[in-house]
């Protein structure tokens, strides 16, 4: 339906709408967060929910504490070697439409501490991740930035067609390979179907 | 609160057999430190504390520190006899000292507010003989702390309640913070890259890579 006639239309009282917008609409508001902290970054997290800044405003309000009724991982600290196979185990049983926001230097790429022994250089190396947000930490507007970002990723996802949304894919993976603790490192270091080392060049 | 040379002779006293050295500091601070022999050490401390006038009660941090081997150089006279004349040379020996690993206690008491009072115990080398004993069943608040050194150096404290790994997981192999640790080789993308980690930069993305 063009957009003319819609508009048209609604002046004379009918509203149109798709069942891929209404959809869409449904679940980009009311979007709810597994209550879940890693450092420092879950302080803007819990300071984002509550009155001041207010994500009740976009339908995020409800922290859940279990996986299996949270449909958001907000992975809001440090990812330690140790601690990196809890958080897979965790997005693993979310069921799904699941979305993940790595929130702050740490979560996106090991932050501060990337070049230590213990520390994951970046949760996107075990799951995907839909929405980075550099900081450390990243304020509250950030996060409320990347949430609204998060919404405009949802509204803009199809229901059919090759582009179709993750969750509503058969061949699409819901669940990814938890690492092993090894001798020396997690086995495998990363997963190869969600994240591959980066190509740079050198300019020194 | 007494002097270390008074605790020091205290301990020797009241501790047959226990061995007990001051080891000077050249900081500014100026704190030294009671290296006491492991043999002793658990009597030492159950002694400071449990004496009276001492009563060190409060044991604020327990903490490991590694001393690889090393080389030193000293500078030796030596007479000899070179065309015909005795001449005194210079000659530079070289001596091999041995490493070893040592943990230090910083102990405060509650009772009588004073303190620090620092004592260290080391180990025989750093592959071998590793073990000390534990001070966990004279202050509980070791517990968690001697884990962490047993985690991160490898110091093997004999008589610990529940001696495990700590911050790293339990199949992991090394001792990060010894000296010559060797982290996996994941070097990855870093903006501004400095000394040891310019140099993985440079081993990992070579300059070559430019020109293609």
């Amino acid at each position: 339906m063009d957009q003319g006639l819609r508009s048209e239309l609604s002046k004379q009282g009918i509203f149109t709408s798709t069942l891929e917008e209404l959809y869409n609409w449904g679940r980009r508001n009311s979007v709810w967060p597994l209550q879940f902290g890693l450092a420092c970054c879950a302080i803007e997290m819990i300071a984002t929910s509550m009155a001041r800044f207010d994500l009740a405003r976009f339908g995020a309000e409800v922290f859940r504490p279990s996986p299996r009724q949270a449909d958001l991982m907000i992975v809001a600290g440090t990812v330690t070697k140790k601690m990196a196979p809890q958080v897979v185990r965790l997005y693993n049983q979310m069921p799904e439409p699941k979305y993940v926001i790595a929130m702050g230097a740490c979560a996106i790429s090991g932050g501060p501490f990337k070049q230590g022994y213990n520390v994951l250089k970046g949760i996107d190396r075990y799951i995907p991740v839909d929405v980075h947000i550099p900081g450390c930490p990243p304020r509250p507007e950030a996060l409320l930035h990347a949430f609204m970002t998060l919404q405009r990723r949802i509204d803009s996802q199809k229901l059919t067609g090759a582009n179709r949304a993750r969750h509503l894919d058969p061949e699409a993976p819901s669940e990814f390979p938890v690492p092993e603790f090894g001798a020396d490192d997690l086995e495998p270091a990363y997963n190869p179907q969600v994240w591959q080392p980066p190509t740079f060049v050198r300019d020194e | 609160m007494e002097t270390l040379e008074e605790i020091k002779g205290r301990i020797e006293n009241e501790i047959s057999g226990a061995i007990v050295e001051i080891l000077p500091n050249d900081s500014p601070s100026n704190q030294r430190s009671l290296l006491i022999g492991a043999e002793h050490g658990f009597r030492v401390a159950a002694w400071l504390r449990d004496e009276p006038a001492l009563r060190l009660d409060y044991l604020s941090n327990v903490t490991g520190v590694d001393w690889p081997e090393k080389v030193v150089k000293d500078k030796v006279k030596v007479k000899r006899v070179v065309e015909g004349e005795e001449k005194e040379i210079d000659q530079v020996m070289e001596r091999r000292l041995g490493g070893f690993l040592e943990v230090v206690y910083h102990l405060y008491s509650m009772e009588h507010k004073h303190g620090p009072v620092v004592i260290r115990m080391r180990t025989g080398d750093r592959a071998e003989q590793t073990h000390l004993p534990s001070l966990t069943p004279v202050w509980r608040g070791a517990e968690l702390q001697e884990r962490e050194v047993f985690d991160l150096f490898g110091i093997v404290f004999d008589g610990h309640p529940d001696l495990r790994r700590i911050l790293m997981w339990d199949s992991f192999q090394h001792h990060p913070m010894r000296r010559d640790y060797v982290e996996v080789d994941d070097y990855e993308y870093e903006p501004t890259p400095h000394d040891a980690v310019l140099a993985k930069a440079r081993q990992h993305y070579p300059k070559e890579a430019k020109s293609e």
